[in-house]
């Protein structure tokens, strides 16, 4: 689509005392696009999606959004840039409605200390039926009595809330059956398609192929490829998830030794 | 993004709310949320109903059991005083409560607390705004250091209040001194208890907070009905004000009945504690239920992380939540010794603080945390009032007392845990 990046990482490294889990990591988002960032476990893609979130901090490596350079020293730096993170175990609460879970934390107040439920059920309703959500009952319903999917669309409709503009989505359909899962990646899709850059984490290739427009392979804390997903196929992921590197692309076998 | 972004998905919001939000469309009819409501009470979400219901069966078998004193002006009148500092104690538990955490030092607490203020009346001729201050205060430190210890230390908060509830009645025992008692003599401290308010100003108060109260109703009604939003049925409604208006005006017209034994001495009017109960209920029932911070320490008690994942400061809410709690169990200790007319080294401590628990549980609040309302304390504070009051008249021995109040606490805490159960396993 474009060359302009919505979100761009440059050589950033992570370690956790003496383990380096990330290496001078290069990462772009591109605004209408999904893009998948697969890896196997421990590859470093939930430390990568935390520092971006402001959770870690870098030790080194530059961020850009929209092209201009930032620091992100904490989630509220990462929120105030319209970076919002889906986390793998949804951060909903239970024993609270949707609408309350979706403000929760930013909640709208009239003279200073009143909770304005209208427009907040209001923001709530619209932001769903933007999303086309079309299967939750009552947006006053407990949070406890929806499906797997109907609460993993709530925490996506919560990131999308608040005008963010990158979504990052911690293995959204991990826990979820068949129908649920279809539900979730449209809605990932749709996400796009409203010219959100919108990263996905997820070790199920057959989501990823069918609605990623890039893909990044994280090998051992390294970059083994950032390719379309138009010109690439399930066996040459696979391929970068497990070794590192697939015919002519990918990090060379000297480095990936080096980093295991 | 929502709405004014890039193609396609512009908002097409009228189309939609006929059949996506359907149980949201228009207000739902009386029947429908009788059903929604059986609907939630089978699905383990019972609230205040087993109080309720408890309520009037205690009142029946007392009634039938001593149909000459239980059910005498007098009685109500005492049965509601001594109801007053169980429900300001149980109130002030339910935050803590809804944290998921406990606090077994409250009693004490209260008892501590009302023991400086009656120091600093009768020993020391402070005024009595001061000292009640005093005792407030010192309610708000001890459960600020709790709240430190729980939320910076991470100890767990069961261990942190049995610490307190040992080591501050060594407090109240240096302050009074080992088998001493501080009488409270203070005419406005004793009022609180003894004496009633008015019988027309009783009137004006409840008459004023009936029409506020429906006002607020109608205001709120009709602001959904305006943006369509959920709202329950207007039927509903009527009857949730006419339910209430009916309990409080005949319970005014009780008390305002002279129930002196005396002829020359009348006693009559709503006594003074059961206004500072409703105060005390209507503002923490708008602070948690109307106010950011209320709805923060719900979504705490429910979910942790989560609440943490959106911004909210946990330790911050945690240690709140104790220095409420505390402070008002220095309210209910000083209600507790205005009723008493003293501060002994044993105030706050026995039964105290179970009775509170008791309360708040067997008003509906879980002991599991993200569940209960500040009414609650209220509602399963009268229980255990009732249970004391009318298992006094019947001369029981005190034995039989403890274990039937044991048993109503065990039973409160075993709705509880089914309920959680029912809960999760149907998801409402």
């Amino acid at each position: 689509m474009t060359d302009h990046t919505l979100l761009e990482l440059r050589g950033v490294n992570k370690s956790f005392g003496a383990v380096q889990v990330l290496h001078d990591v290069d990462f772009k988002v591109y605004p209408g696009q999904v893009t998948a960032l697969v890896g196997d476990n421990g590859a470093g893609k939930s430390t990568l999606v935390k520092t971006i979130a402001g959770i870690y901090r870098a030790e080194s490596g530059e961020f850009f959004f929209d092209g201009a350079p930032v620091q992100i020293h904490g989630p509220k730096d990462a929120a105030a840039l319209g970076l919002e993170v889906v986390y793998q175990d949804l951060a909903l609460c239970d024993n609270l409605d949707i609408v309350q879970n979706m403000f929760l934390g930013r909640e709208t107040v009239t003279n200073g200390v009143l909770l304005d439920e209208l427009s907040m059920e209001d923001r709530a309703r619209t932001t769903l039926a933007s999303l086309s959500v079309r299967t939750v009952k009552s947006v006053r319903q407990n949070v406890s009595s929806l499906s797997g999917g109907q609460r993993q669309t709530v925490a996506i409709a919560k990131a999308v809330l608040w005008n963010s503009k990158v979504v990052l989505l911690d293995e959204p359909t991990a826990a979820l059956g068949v129908a649920q899962t279809r539900q979730v990646l449209d809605l990932v899709r749709r996400l796009a398609d409203q010219g959100l850059g919108v990263v996905l984490i997820s070790h199920n290739m057959v989501d990823v192929l069918e609605v990623a427009d890039r893909i990044t392979a994280l090998f051992l804390g390294r970059v083994a490829a950032d390719v379309k997903a138009s010109e690439t196929n399930h066996s040459q992921i696979v391929e970068l998830i497990t070794a590192g590197r697939s015919g002519d692309i990918g990090i060379s076998a000297a480095t990936a030794n080096q980093s295991a | 993004m929502t709405t004014d972004n890039s193609a396609g998905t512009s908002v097409d919001t009228p189309t939609l709310s006929a059949a996506d939000f359907a149980n949201d469309a228009a207000s739902a009819s009386l029947g429908d949320s009788f059903r929604a409501y059986v609907d939630r009470i089978r699905g383990g979400d019972m609230g205040a109903l087993p109080a309720v219901l408890g309520l009037v069966v205690l009142f029946v078998v007392f009634s039938a059991l001593r149909p000459d004193t239980f059910t005498s002006n007098l009685n109500i009148a005492n049965l509601l005083t001594q109801a007053a500092s169980i429900s300001v104690l149980a109130m002030g538990l339910i935050p803590v409560l809804l944290l998921g955490e406990i606090d077994l030092s409250a009693g004490v607490t209260g008892g501590m607390a009302a023991g400086f203020t009656a120091v600093a009346i009768e020993r020391n001729d402070v005024h009595w705004t001061l000292a009640v201050l005093l005792g407030v205060a010192v309610g708000a430190l001890v459960g600020l250091v709790m709240g430190l210890l729980v939320a910076k230390l991470g100890i767990p908060s069961f261990v942190v209040t049995l610490a307190f509830f040992l080591g501050l009645q060594g407090v109240i025992l240096k302050l009074i001194g080992l088998g001493g008692s501080v009488a409270v003599r203070d005419d406005v401290l004793r009022a609180l208890t003894i004496k009633s308010m008015p019988v027309v100003m009783g009137w004006i108060v409840v008459i004023g907070v009936l029409a506020s109260y429906g006002a607020l109703l109608f205001w709120r009604q009709s602001r959904l009905a305006a943006k369509n939003l959920q709202r329950p049925p207007n039927a509903l409604l009527a009857i949730k004000f006419v339910g209430l208006a009916v309990v409080l005006l005949a319970m005014t017209a009780f008390l305002s009945q002279n129930r002196s034994r005396v002829p020359t001495f009348v006693i009559e009017g709503i006594p003074y504690a059961v206004l500072v109960v409703g105060v005390l209920l209507i503002f923490w029932t708008f602070v948690f239920g109307r106010t950011p911070y209320g709805r923060h320490i719900y979504a705490v008690g429910g979910n942790t992380e989560a609440a943490r994942r959106a911004g909210i400061g946990v330790d911050r809410l945690k240690i709140s939540a104790f220095v409420i709690c505390s402070s008002m169990a220095a309210i209910s200790g000083m209600i507790s010794a205005s009723y008493t007319g003293s501060v002994s080294p044993g105030s706050g401590g026995g039964n105290v603080l179970l009775y509170a628990v008791g309360a708040a549980v067997i008003g509906g609040t879980s002991l599991f945390g993200g569940k209960g309302l500040i009414r609650d304390g209220v509602i399963g504070g009268l229980v255990i009032a009732t249970i004391d009051n009318g298992l006094g008249l019947l001369n029981q021995a005190a034995y039989i007392n403890f274990i039937i109040t044991g048993a109503v606490l065990l039973l409160a805490a075993s709705v509880d845990a089914i309920s959680r159960r029912r809960r999760s396993a149907t998801g409402t």
